[in-house]
């Protein structure tokens, strides 16, 4: 998935793309992760889930913005369609608007090729 | 269905232990990590209560090695076994490929099983998932507690209670003692693979 380098060109550290299973489907990450992607991927996935199921609860369809913010790594998820999710993980470097414009832009890219 | 990734020449099968509270399952994904230990390179995750008690899920990853060229991730998961935490259940299953049920032996753990069992039932049907057609296994857990003296079901009312219908591969064992914790994986992994190989055919 060369589209994931729009992501890493702007300064994100790791993206991940995972089923809602949590299973990774693709990984890229700037050469300096060194996390544990299988169980992050795990986490993810169960994190997302509970995340739609409360959505649900209060009555939305989801919510959109899913993001968590640490002192020097941040996540941001966001949904490509109903089985696959788009995780970055980025520093204090990469604003988070810049990143949610860039991240839109990628998942119509994904859905391209997944609809292939 | 199982994930297969082409291009990596890698499949990932998503097996969840399932069963009541206190069943013994977490203590299942404990032996097997700890007996494979040299072969699962990261530690196990497990989001629990500050009772020990699965809140979410434990998370083990093992790798088996190649099939046709294909590296086998098998994904180990298990469900918080508590009543009120079926929300969170159904989300652990989603995607699953095999399911091992840890039934508890104890005579007065009886009604549990059979909600658990047929509340497992209902969260697959949720998935649009068959309980009758996805690979299964039970273990009947804790015949290590006969030597205490604590009142157990027998197998044979194990076998009626639970699987006269589903009349899937069983398993006696202690998870504590690590009694056919291997066999009872082992069984999930193959009759998984196999499964898999047919929908693929």
């Amino acid at each position: 998935m060369v589209l994931k380098e729009d992501l890493l060109s702007i300064g994100v550290h790791c993206a991940i793309i995972i089923d809602v299973a949590g299973n990774t489907i693709a990984q890229l990450d700037n050469g300096r992760c060194s996390f544990d992607v299988v169980s992050f991927a795990a986490l993810a996935a169960g994190n997302f889930a509970a995340v739609d199921a409360m959505a649900k609860l209060v009555g939305e369809q989801q919510f959109s913005l899913h993001f968590h913010r640490g002192e020097n790594e941040s996540i941001h998820f966001s949904k490509v369609n109903e089985d696959i999710l788009l995780i970055c993980i980025f520093g204090q470097d990469v604003s988070l608007g810049f990143l949610r414009l860039k991240t839109t832009e990628v998942i119509d890219k994904i859905r391209l090729i997944w609809g292939r | 269905m199982g994930f297969i990734n082409v291009k990596k020449k890698e499949v990932q099968i998503k097996i969840v232990y399932y069963g009541p509270g206190r069943g013994g399952k977490t203590t299942n994904l404990d032996y097997i990590n700890k007996k494979y230990k040299q072969r699962i390179k990261t530690e196990m995750v497990s989001i629990k209560t500050h009772g020990d008690r699965t809140l979410f899920f434990d998370f083990l990853p093992v790798d088996i090695g190649k099939i046709h060229g294909f590296d086998i991730k098998i994904q180990l998961y298990t469900v918080p076994g508590q009543v009120k935490y079926n929300a969170t259940r159904k989300l652990v299953l989603k995607g699953v490929d095999g399911i091992v049920f840890v039934a508890d032996l104890q005579k007065e753990r009886r009604d549990s099983n059979l909600k658990s069992l047929e509340q497992m039932k209902e969260n697959l049907l949720s998935h649009n998932k068959d309980a009758f057609k996805i690979p299964l296994v039970l273990q009947y857990n804790k015949i290590d507690l006969q030597n205490q003296g604590i009142p157990l079901l027998t197998v044979e009312e194990m076998e009626q209670d639970l699987n006269q219908e589903l009349r899937v591969p069983y398993f006696v064992g202690s998870a504590l003692a690590g009694d056919n914790v291997v066999e009872t994986l082992k069984k999930i992994i193959s009759m998984t693979l196999i499964s898999f190989r047919k929908e693929l055919q």
